[in-house]
C-alpha cells in the first residue's frame, strides 16, 4: 500500500470519526455535547498509529514478521506490550467502576488478574519461548499429533478471542457513544475498520507498537489522575478512604469483600478463573514469540508484572477518588440527581473523575486513551484469532504444512477482515451485555480449555494426543455449558425466571479447570496406542529443548 | 536433535544442575505464590470480617494484604529473573557450547 493511499485512508477515517459526531452532536444536543478535546487527541493517536502501521508494513516480509514481529522485540518493549494487552478497557473502566460501586470488591479482581503472572514466570515463560514459533498450538503440538491438537487449540483460541472481542467492542461502542456523541453502531464500525487496517497491513510489528504507545499513555494518564486525586487530600490516602466511607451509601461496608463473594465457592471459582485464565489467553501467549529468546521472555514477564501491578494500585485509588468526587457531584448524574445513575452508564466513573480533577482537557485525554486502549486490545485479539485460523487450521490441519508463507499470510489477512466484520456484527448484536461478565467468561474458558493442555504438554511426560484433545474439549464445552446455565446468562440474558438456573455460581472454573486436567490425565494414562508410546518417548527431546533452547526458533542469535 | 546428542546433553552435569535447580526453585516460588493467594481467598471466603479490621485510621487488614500480594508478585518475579540471569543463563550457555562442540567432533 502506498503512502498516498494510506494518508488518504487516514483522512477518510478521521472524517468518518468526526462527521457523524458533528451531526449527532447537533441532533442530540442536550444529551451529549461533542468533546473536541477527545476527538483531537484521538485523531492524533490514529494518525500516529497509522504512520507506524505504514512503517511496519515496509518491514513485514515473512510469516515470522507478520505473526511474531520477526522475534525482534526486546524484553522491556514486550513487557510493555503485554501490559498493554492486559490493561484492556475492561480493566481500566471496569475495575475502577467496581471499586466505585463495591469498594474493596474491586481490589479482589485486581489481585486475581495479577497473581497469574508469577505462575507464568516460574513454570511457563521459558519453555513456552523455547518450544513455540507463532501460536501456543505450536507448543502443545510439538510432540503430539499436530492435526487434532491444532484443531482443538484453534477452537479454544477462537472461542476465547470471540468472547473477549465482544466485550471490547461493546465497551468501545458505549464509550464513544458517550464521549464523541457518535451513534453506537458507527463507533463499532470505526473500531472494526481501524483494527483491520493495523493488523492486515502492519501485522505483529504494528500491533505491538500500537500496544506499547497505548500502554505508555494509559499508565501516564492513570498516574496523573491518581496524583490529582491524592493532591486533594494532601497526599494522605487515609483521608481519602475516610471521606469515601463517609459519603458512600454503604459506608464502612465498602471496606469489606461484599455480597458477590460471600459464598466461598464463588470466591474460589472466581480466583481460579482470574489466576489461571491469564495463562491460557491466546493473544497474551502469542507475545512470548515476539522476543528473541527465553531470557527476553523472562524479562518481558517481569516488566509486565511490574506495570500491571502498578496500574492496579492506581485503579484502586481512582475508584475511591471517584466515590468522593463523582458520586457526590450532581453534574455527573442523569438529570443532575445523585440518586440516579451515572451519565453514560455504570462503566464511566474513571472518565467522570478525569473531568472532576482535570476539566474538559483531562477528560478528553483519558477518553481518547480509553478508546485507543480498546483499539489496541482488539487488534491483538484479532491477530491471535487470525493466526489460529491461518497457521493452525489452514496451513497445518487443512494443507498439512504444504503451503508457502505468502499464501499463509494472505489467508491470515483475509481471516482478519472476516474476524473484524464478525466482531462488528457481534458488537452490535450484544450491545446490552455486561462487559465485565464477558471478560470473566473468556478467562474461565481459557483456564479450563487452553491452560491444562498447554501446561501438561510442557511439564508432563505422560500426556498423549488423545488425552490432550479429550481434556481440552471437555474443559471447553463444560466451561461454556455451565456458563450458559449460570444466572448471569440463563436469567439475565435469556430471561428465564430467577432461581431456575441449573448452575448457581458466578464462574465455572473451580469445577471445569480440574475436570479439564482430570480428563487430560485419565485419557492419557488409558491410552496404550503405539503413537502414545512414541509421544512419551519424544518428551525427552522436547524437555531438553524447553530447558536449554537448543534448536529453538531465533535462539541462534545469542 | 539425534539420540546421541540428546543423551550427551542429558548426561551433561551442567544440564542436570540446571534442570534440578530451576525446577525446584520455580516450583518453590510457584507454591509460595499459590499458598499466599489462596490463603487470602480463603480469608475472603470464610471470614470476610478480618478484611475490614482497621489497622490505622481507615487502612484495613484487607488493603494491606491486597497491596502486599501485588508487591510480592512483582518482588518474586524479580527474584526469579535475577537468579535466572546470573545462574541459569551461565549454565545454559555452558550446555549450549558443550553441545555445539560435541556436534563437531
Amino acid at each position: 500500500m502506498s503512502l498516498k493511499r494510506l494518508a488518504g485512508l487516514s483522512g477518510i477515517l478521521s472524517i468518518l470519526a468526526a462527521a457523524p459526531a458533528l451531526a449527532e452532536g447537533i441532533e442530540a444536543g442536550a444529551l451529549q455535547a461533542t468533546n473536541w478535546n477527545a476527538i483531537v487527541i484521538f485523531a492524533a493517536f490514529v494518525v500516529l498509529t497509522l504512520g507506524i502501521t505504514y512503517w511496519a508494513a515496509q518491514k513485514t516480509r515473512t510469516a515470522k514478521d507478520f505473526y511474531s514481529a520477526g522475534g525482534g522485540i526486546t524484553g522491556f518493549q514486550n513487557g510493555l506490550a503485554i501490559a498493554g494487552d492486559y490493561m484492556s478497557a475492561a480493566s481500566f473502566l471496569g475495575i475502577s467502576a467496581l471499586v466505585y460501586t463495591g469498594g474493596y470488591y474491586g481490589l479482589i479482581y485486581s489481585i486475581g488478574f495479577l497473581v497469574g503472572w508469577p505462575i507464568i514466570m516460574f513454570l511457563m515463560a521459558e519453555p513456552l519461548r523455547n518450544l513455540g514459533r507463532f501460536t501456543f498450538a505450536d507448543v502443545a503440538s510439538y510432540r503430539l499429533g499436530a492435526t487434532p491438537i491444532r484443531a482443538m487449540a484453534a477452537t479454544g483460541t477462537l472461542v476465547t478471542v470471540a468472547f473477549y472481542l465482544i466485550a471490547q467492542m461493546v465497551g468501545a461502542g458505549q464509550l464513544i457513544e458517550l464521549l464523541f456523541g457518535l451513534p453506537y453502531n458507527w463507533a463499532v464500525v470505526v473500531v472494526g475498520v481501524l483494527m483491520i487496517v493495523y493488523v492486515t497491513f502492519g501485522g505483529m510489528i504494528a500491533t505491538t507498537w500500537v500496544q506499547i504507545i497505548k500502554a505508555g499513555l494509559l499508565l501516564g494518564g492513570s498516574t496523573l489522575i491518581a496524583i490529582l486525586v491524592l493532591a486533594q487530600f494532601g497526599f494522605d490516602f487515609n483521608a481519602l478512604l475516610a471521606k469515601a466511607v463517609e459519603v458512600h451509601s454503604k459506608h464502612e461496608a465498602i471496606l469489606l469483600p461484599g455480597p458477590a463473594v460471600a459464598n466461598p465457592i464463588n470466591a474460589f471459582s472466581l480466583g481460579i478463573a482470574l489466576m489461571f485464565g491469564t495463562a491460557g489467553l491466546p493473544h497474551i501467549l502469542m507475545r512470548f514469540f515476539t522476543v528473541g529468546n527465553a531470557k527476553e521472555a523472562r524479562k518481558s514477564v517481569f516488566w509486565a508484572t511490574t506495570f500491571i501491578g502498578y496500574f492496579y494500585i492506581l485503579t484502586f485509588i481512582i475508584g475511591f477518588g471517584a466515590i468522593v468526587l463523582v458520586l457526590t457531584n450532581p453534574i455527573y448524574h442523569e438529570a443532575g440527581d445523585i440518586a440516579k445513575g451515572l451519565l453514560g452508564g455504570g462503566n464511566m466513573p474513571a472518565i467522570h473523575l478525569a473531568h472532576a480533577v482535570g476539566g474538559d482537557l483531562m477528560k478528553g485525554f483519558i477518553a481518547a486513551v480509553a478508546f485507543a486502549t480498546i483499539l489496541a486490545v482488539v487488534s491483538g485479539l484479532t491477530l491471535s484469532g487470525a493466526s489460529a485460523v491461518s497457521h493452525d487450521l489452514y496451513a497445518s490441519v487443512l494443507r498439512r504444512g504444504r503451503v508457502d508463507e505468502a499464501t499463509e499470510i494472505r489467508v491470515s489477512k483475509v481471516t482478519t477482515v472476516l474476524l473484524g466484520v464478525f466482531a462488528m456484527a457481534l458488537g452490535i448484536v450484544f450491545q446490552k451485555i455486561n462487559v465485565a461478565f464477558m471478560v470473566g467468561l473468556a478467562f474461565a474458558v481459557a483456564a479450563s480449555a487452553n491452560f491444562p493442555v498447554l501446561l501438561l504438554s510442557m511439564l508432563w511426560k505422560g500426556l498423549t494426543t488423545r488425552g490432550a484433545v479429550i481434556g481440552g474439549f471437555v474443559g471447553l464445552v463444560s466451561a461454556l455449558v455451565l456458563t450458559i446455565v449460570s444466572p448471569g446468562i440463563w436469567e439475565a440474558v435469556l430471561g428465564y425466571p430467577k432461581g431456575s438456573s441449573l448452575f448457581p455460581y458466578v464462574s465455572p472454573a473451580l469445577f471445569t479447570m480440574p475436570l479439564g486436567f482430570f480428563c487430560c490425565w485419565i485419557f492419557s494414562v488409558l491410552d496404550n496406542s503405539a503413537s502414545a508410546k512414541a509421544e512419551r518417548i519424544a518428551y525427552e527431546a522436547q524437555y531438553v529443548r524447553s530447558q536449554t533452547g537448543i534448536g529453538a526458533e531465533g535462539a541462534a542469535s545469542h | 536433535m539425534d539420540d546421541k546428542s540428546l543423551s550427551r546433553i542429558q548426561n551433561d552435569p551442567n544440564y542436570k544442575a540446571l534442570v534440578a535447580e530451576r525446577s525446584s526453585f520455580g516450583w518453590t516460588l510457584a507454591i509460595l505464590m499459590l499458598v499466599l493467594y489462596y490463603g487470602y481467598i480463603a480469608i475472603v471466603a470464610f471470614d470476610p470480617s478480618v478484611i475490614g479490621i482497621k489497622l490505622s485510621g481507615f487502612i484495613t487488614v484487607g488493603i494491606v494484604m491486597g497491596v502486599f500480594l501485588i508487591v510480592i508478585s512483582i518482588v518474586l518475579t524479580g527474584i526469579y529473573v535475577a537468579r535466572a540471569n546470573s545462574r541459569y543463563d551461565a549454565l545454559t550457555k555452558a550446555i549450549v557450547d558443550a553441545a555445539a562442540m560435541g556436534g563437531k567432533k
